[in-house]
């Protein structure tokens, strides 16, 4: 029986390492041949032109400046929601409140595209009086909602876990209920809070299929109302046509592995949160 | 015992499901496979190479599935390198079939072109549009961002929002071709579908956009190029300008395998025209 937990186990970390590997194999010859600071820095990616020109830094900017965008306008939504979960709601609303969060995290991202490119990309063209909605800012809008189940979750565990007491002897030195919250309660649980914007930022980077039905997906430098190229899906787009072998299909790749090092990044930082939270 | 019940009940449709699409199946394959003579399914094996453009892979793809699932012991490889690889892999015997989507250039000897179908791409803008038609140099205006405005092209003032296909795909490439736009054009979408570009065309009053002919539904205005409006009939006379061929290059001196020779004569047969139209392209019977 232990053999089996064994080779179970062995599977998935299997998968992982042959999932790195490859990556840095066929990711590393593009970035030979194109050198390391014309492809991350390059401002222009061409990549089917008579000449082409590999350069991802407006996609490196798009990804970066897209999650930083859906965690500004959604950790401060997912944070009062899992604060008004956890503290304040009577247990009725929290009951229809808890699962229709969960049920957002539920909802498929091409979904979450589809709805995107046909009520916010139109809404948000009308609104601005811009020739086109597919934007940077339409991404950002989709990309807040998505991650919101994982914030609200994992916050209000964390402010679950925070001991009666606490607020108790709060309370009981003349403080409010709000002030409590804000002055005893977060602070206690800011590490679980943290991991959960980290865990946030996570899904909002590796989004593809949602990101490119509304993201209008030209490889322009990023700016909020114009149409943008994130990591991901410029691996989507391009992919399925590259030829076999080529400097296109192996640039693709290339990318995936810096995607891949972005992630790798923020699992990294979650761990030392997770670990930070677990020794206090 | 409710819980048995639902099971039960669940087990029975599903056997249901797998017995439909059972029968399907074999009375599907029956028939193509009567169809096409069984004399023939004996004789012909072997292997037949093709190689060359990217447009053609939708239309490679069911012709090969089919000549594969009517010939049993019969081979057929696609890769997709690009039209002028298509024409050197023929003339160099490296394929027994070159695949072009254009025709073939004076200094391409020694290689004589069989077109297949023809490939007709619609420009299709918001039905509430008042633009009817544009010739193919405005196209190629509005698509390279030299005219940004629609009333320069008689249409009403706003801004023209050029959406397309992502880079390597065959109708962006048939398009770019064909109005001399490579590297130039100005997209401010570029979409991985055809469904999408329609759906993006339709809901924005300020979209040009291009797709394949038969792809173009009622929510999407198709334009008029030089007065022609896009249809089977125009593009097979050559009328509509938007349009290319799609080539088998073969050799002049060299005479096809066998196999070879079966493949290009179903692929211009009557069998090969619905699979044709399926694929997006116009079929010439």
């Amino acid at each position: 029986m232990h053999i089996l937990f064994l080779i179970c186990g062995l599977i998935s970390i299997g998968f992982v390492l042959f999932i790195s590997i490859y990556l840095i194999i066929s990711g590393i010859p593009a970035i030979r041949e194109i050198g390391l600071v014309d492809f991350l820095f390059g401002q222009t990616w061409a990549s089917t032109a008579s000449e082409p020109q590999f350069g991802i830094l407006p996609f490196i900017l798009t990804s970066i400046y897209g999650t930083g965008g859906a965690i500004l306008i959604g950790v401060p939504v997912g944070f009062m929601t899992a604060v008004f979960l956890a503290k304040i709601a009577p247990p009725k609303v929290a009951a229809v409140v808890r699962p229709a969060v969960d049920l957002l995290a539920g909802i498929p991202s091409v979904v979450y595209g589809l709805i995107g490119m046909m009520v916010l990309v139109p809404a948000i063209r009308e609104l601005f009086n811009l020739p086109d909605g597919a934007s940077l800012f339409a991404a950002i809008i989709v990309l807040a909602v998505m991650i919101l189940p994982s914030i609200v979750s994992v916050s209000e565990t964390a402010l679950k876990a925070v001991p009666k007491e606490y607020e108790e002897a709060s309370l009981a030195l003349g403080a409010t209920e709000v002030e409590t919250y804000f002055r005893v309660s977060v602070p206690a649980a800011k590490s679980g809070i943290a991991a959960s914007i980290v865990l946030g930022i996570g899904r909002a980077i590796g989004e593809a299929m949602a990101v490119i039905m509304v993201a209008g997906n030209v490889a322009n430098m990023p700016s909020l109302f114009s149409s943008v190229r994130f990591l991901t899906t410029a691996v989507a787009s391009e992919m399925s046509y590259a030829a076999v072998g080529s400097l296109q299909q192996q640039a693709l790749f290339s990318i995936a592995l810096v995607l891949f090092l972005f992630i790798m990044l923020i699992n990294v930082i979650l761990n030392m949160l997770l670990k930070w939270k677990r020794e206090k | 015992m409710k819980k048995i019940l639902s099971l039960l009940v669940a087990g029975v449709m599903l056997m249901g499901l797998a017995a439909c699409g059972n029968s399907g199946d074999t009375s599907s394959t029956g028939s193509a496979g009567s169809g096409s003579g069984a004399s023939q399914t004996a004789e012909l094996s072997g292997t037949v190479n093709t190689d060359g453009s990217t447009s053609m892979e939708s239309v490679m793809g069911a012709l090969i599935e089919q000549f594969e699932s009517d010939h049993s012991g019969v081979t057929v490889n696609y890769s997709g390198t690009g039209s002028g690889a298509g024409v050197t892999a023929a003339q160099q015997g490296t394929a027994d079939i070159g695949l072009a989507s254009r025709d073939l250039k004076e200094e391409e000897t020694g290689v004589k072109s069989i077109t297949v179908a023809k490939d007709g791409i619609a420009i299709i803008v918001n039905p509430n549009n008042p633009v009817a038609n544009l010739s193919v140099e405005q196209i190629a205006q509005l698509a390279t961002g030299e005219i940004t405005n629609w009333s320069d092209v008689g249409g009403n003032d706003g801004e023209v929002v050029f959406i397309g296909r992502e880079a390597g795909s065959g109708t962006r490439d048939g398009f770019e071709s064909i109005t001399d736009t490579e590297d130039k054009c100005k997209y401010t979408n570029e979409l991985t579908s055809t469904g999408e570009v329609i759906a993006n065309v339709a809901s924005n009053p300020n979209a040009i956009g291009y797709a394949s002919l038969s792809a173009v539904d009622d929510t999407v205005k198709a334009l008029t190029v030089d007065n022609v409006a896009p249809s089977e009939a125009t593009v097979l006379d050559g009328t509509y300008k938007i349009q290319r061929n799609f080539n088998f290059i073969v050799s002049d001196t060299e005479a096809l395998s066998d196999v070879a020779q079966a493949f290009v004569d179903f692929a211009t047969s009557t069998d090969a025209s619905d699979l044709i139209a399926d694929a997006g392209a116009v079929p010439l019977v």
